[in-house]
């Protein structure tokens, strides 16, 4: 990936020479056509179009801010009840994902959304060990959310 | 109205919202019953609580004064890197030294992990 950004930057310099301005305006242009390049050659990289990565993790900020908002909502809601109806627990949850930072990632993204923090991560990478605000209801619900999760990290990182 | 009324509205907006999103997660504090339902409310909601004055003040500068400040968008990046991970070694740590949860708690998956270990 980061092979054919060089490639589209080197690509762009060589726009930039070929138009003999040194600006940042040409700069984005020759990019623009680079990209465009790149797109045409993509079955000639081992590794599919950069940009279409770029979009994943552009989709991953997204989700990311909509399950922010709806977390804190939901704490909200709970913390100004009257009479607190919590059914705290820990609950583990098996992970496919298997590089370092991507679980760092999926950890992070888990402990700031719905009610939900991790407490522990096992030795092996596979299962994590969360901590939910309201178990029983939530337990399937984020499952579901947490997929969402999941799947658009394998998106960014395949 | 003028452009920059509308930026002091908004920015006011963005800072009225984050100071009370913080005001409620201290209430949380309070009123929860122990160390992990607290970090809850402490590490998500007063997270977004600075993330919206910061943004907010970012906001203001930049409409009002014509100044982008690339430190407070660096702030609110650093601050959301290290809130969850802090809550979580606040958690985990409190989880190792045998803090008990709370009496409602429902559920125990890592105990059985803890015991294995």
């Amino acid at each position: 990936m980061s092979y054919q950004i060089i490639l589209n930057m080197i690509l762009a310099l060589t726009w930039m020479f070929l138009t003999t301005s040194a600006t940042g305006s040409s700069f984005v242009i020759g990019y623009l056509l680079g990209a465009i390049i790149l797109y045409l050659f993509r079955r000639f990289f081992d590794t599919p179009f950069y940009l279409r990565k770029v979009v994943s993790v552009v989709k991953l900020l997204l989700i990311f801010i909509r399950e922010l908002l709806i977390a804190n909502l939901d704490v909200f809601k709970a913390i100004l009840r009257p009479k607190l109806e919590l059914k705290p627990g820990i609950f583990s949850y098996e992970t496919t994902l298997k590089k370092d930072w991507q679980i760092t990632l999926l950890a992070n993204m888990i402990t700031l959304t719905p009610g939900t923090l991790v407490m522990e991560i096992s030795p092996d990478n596979q299962t994590l060990y969360i901590h939910a605000l309201n178990i029983g209801e939530i337990d399937e619900m984020t499952a579901g959310i947490r997929d969402s999760f999941e799947r658009v990290i394998k998106e960014v990182s395949e | 109205m003028n452009a920059e009324l509308i930026s002091e509205w908004i920015a006011a907006g963005f800072i009225l919202s984050g100071t009370s999103l913080t005001l409620l997660s201290a209430i949380g504090l309070i009123r929860l019953p122990d160390v992990y339902t607290r970090s809850h409310a402490a590490s998500k909601s007063t997270t977004l609580g600075v993330l919206f004055i910061l943004l907010g003040a970012f906001l203001f500068f930049w409409i009002n004064e014509g100044y982008v400040s690339i430190r407070l968008l660096l702030g609110i990046f650093f601050v959301f890197l290290t809130a969850p991970v802090a809550g979580h070694i606040i958690c985990r740590a409190a989880y190792r030294s045998n803090v008990k949860l709370a009496d409602r708690t429902v559920h125990d998956d890592l105990k059985k992990y803890m015991k294995a270990d």
